[in-house]
């Protein structure tokens, strides 16, 4: 969903740099809470490893393509503020080195798929976690929900800009259903990746996932009951 | 898995994942571009400042073997990325003390 540019207007694309960087600001406080000598590696490879995921596009029918946006997966496995700057870096690298997403832009892709996505995906994840029982297996399905419902909100965030800040006179309705459309199918491609990811890794190293971590402290303390009594 | 394994396992499945399997991705244009030439607004976007890179569009310029452009590509982009946010999250992390787990 990289945008490039010239799709919206200066003053648009100025606001949303406005508020990427306003976003990246209170990430690179809240940053240090979730980053000590074992996280800062992991939140690094984090980063490295959606770029590297974002290059594979997979088809969704219709001569139409999608491909992981990771806000949601970097947000469980190292904590949503870490996980602004992982795709913060991801783009900027993208849009500098690649030519991916315009430079003009690369505010509102921060803002797309550095916030929006980080947003979504961990407060649906925390929601989730909260209503589900305790247990580490639930971590992966529910960060799968969370990034299903992230990819759909960033498309519909970016129509909203469009509409706002659009340089081209198209019909808008049109625009909203089929981004809604195509990025709620390329939403299940997300949640997919997501899901197989993180399972992965709470299954050989549930202490590298932050959002697994209250649940193993959980069931630590449920160990020590057993062993007092 | 330690801690050894489980990195070099990552950086080696990223590396393979954007120098080798990323030449079979779907090269149809994504939702947004889809959307952009349906309801006709693709026409507005604006070629990249960047697009004379290198490294531009994951094509290594001057390499002409498409596999080959991609994945120098590709490994390049990792490691760029796994020098970059690896300094950057190690310069941010609190030292001596572990970090804070609560939400």
């Amino acid at each position: 969903m990289h945008v490039p540019d010239g799709f919206l207007d200066a003053p648009t694309s100025l606001a949303t740099a406005g508020v990427a960087a306003a976003g990246v600001a209170v990430a690179l406080r809240g940053a240090r809470r979730e980053l000590d000598d074992r996280t800062a590696p992991m939140a690094g490879l984090v980063a490295t490893f959606v770029f590297a995921a974002q290059m594979i596009t997979f088809p969704i029918g219709a001569g139409t393509s999608g491909h992981l946006l990771g806000g949601a997966l970097a947000a469980v496995l190292v904590g949503p503020w870490s996980a602004v700057l992982c795709l913060s870096v991801v783009l900027g690298v993208q849009a500098l080195l690649m030519a991916d997403g315009g430079i003009t832009a690369l505010g509102t892709n921060i803002t797309l798929l550095g916030l929006v996505t980080v947003v979504v995906g961990w407060g649906v994840f925390v929601a989730l976690r909260r209503v589900l029982p305790k247990r580490t297996a639930l971590v992966a399905p529910a960060a799968a929900v969370g990034a299903f419902a992230s990819v759909p909100v960033a498309a519909l965030v970016f129509t909203g800009l469009f509409a706002v800040g659009g340089n081209a006179p198209v019909d808008l309705s049109a625009v909203v259903v089929a981004m809604l459309a195509w990025h709620t199918a390329i939403g299940l491609g997300e949640a997919a990746i997501t899901g197989l990811v993180v399972a992965s890794i709470v299954a050989v190293r549930p202490d590298l996932v932050h959002g697994a971590r209250p649940l193993l402290a959980h069931r630590e303390l449920e160990v020590r009951e057993v062993a007092t009594s | 898995m330690s801690t050894r394994r489980f990195f070099t396992v990552a950086v080696l499945v990223s590396l393979l994942v954007a120098g080798v399997a990323s030449y079979y991705a779907s090269t149809h244009p994504d939702g947004l571009e889809y959307v952009a030439t349906q309801t006709g607004f693709l026409d507005s976007a604006e070629e990249s400042a960047t697009a004379d890179s290198p490294l531009a569009d994951y094509q290594t310029s001057g390499v002409d073997d498409a596999r080959l452009s991609g994945g120098i590509a590709g490994v390049v982009g990792v490691l760029v990325m796994l020098a970059l946010s690896t300094g950057l999250f190690w310069a941010l992390r609190r030292r001596g003390s572990p970090a804070d787990t609560r939400d």
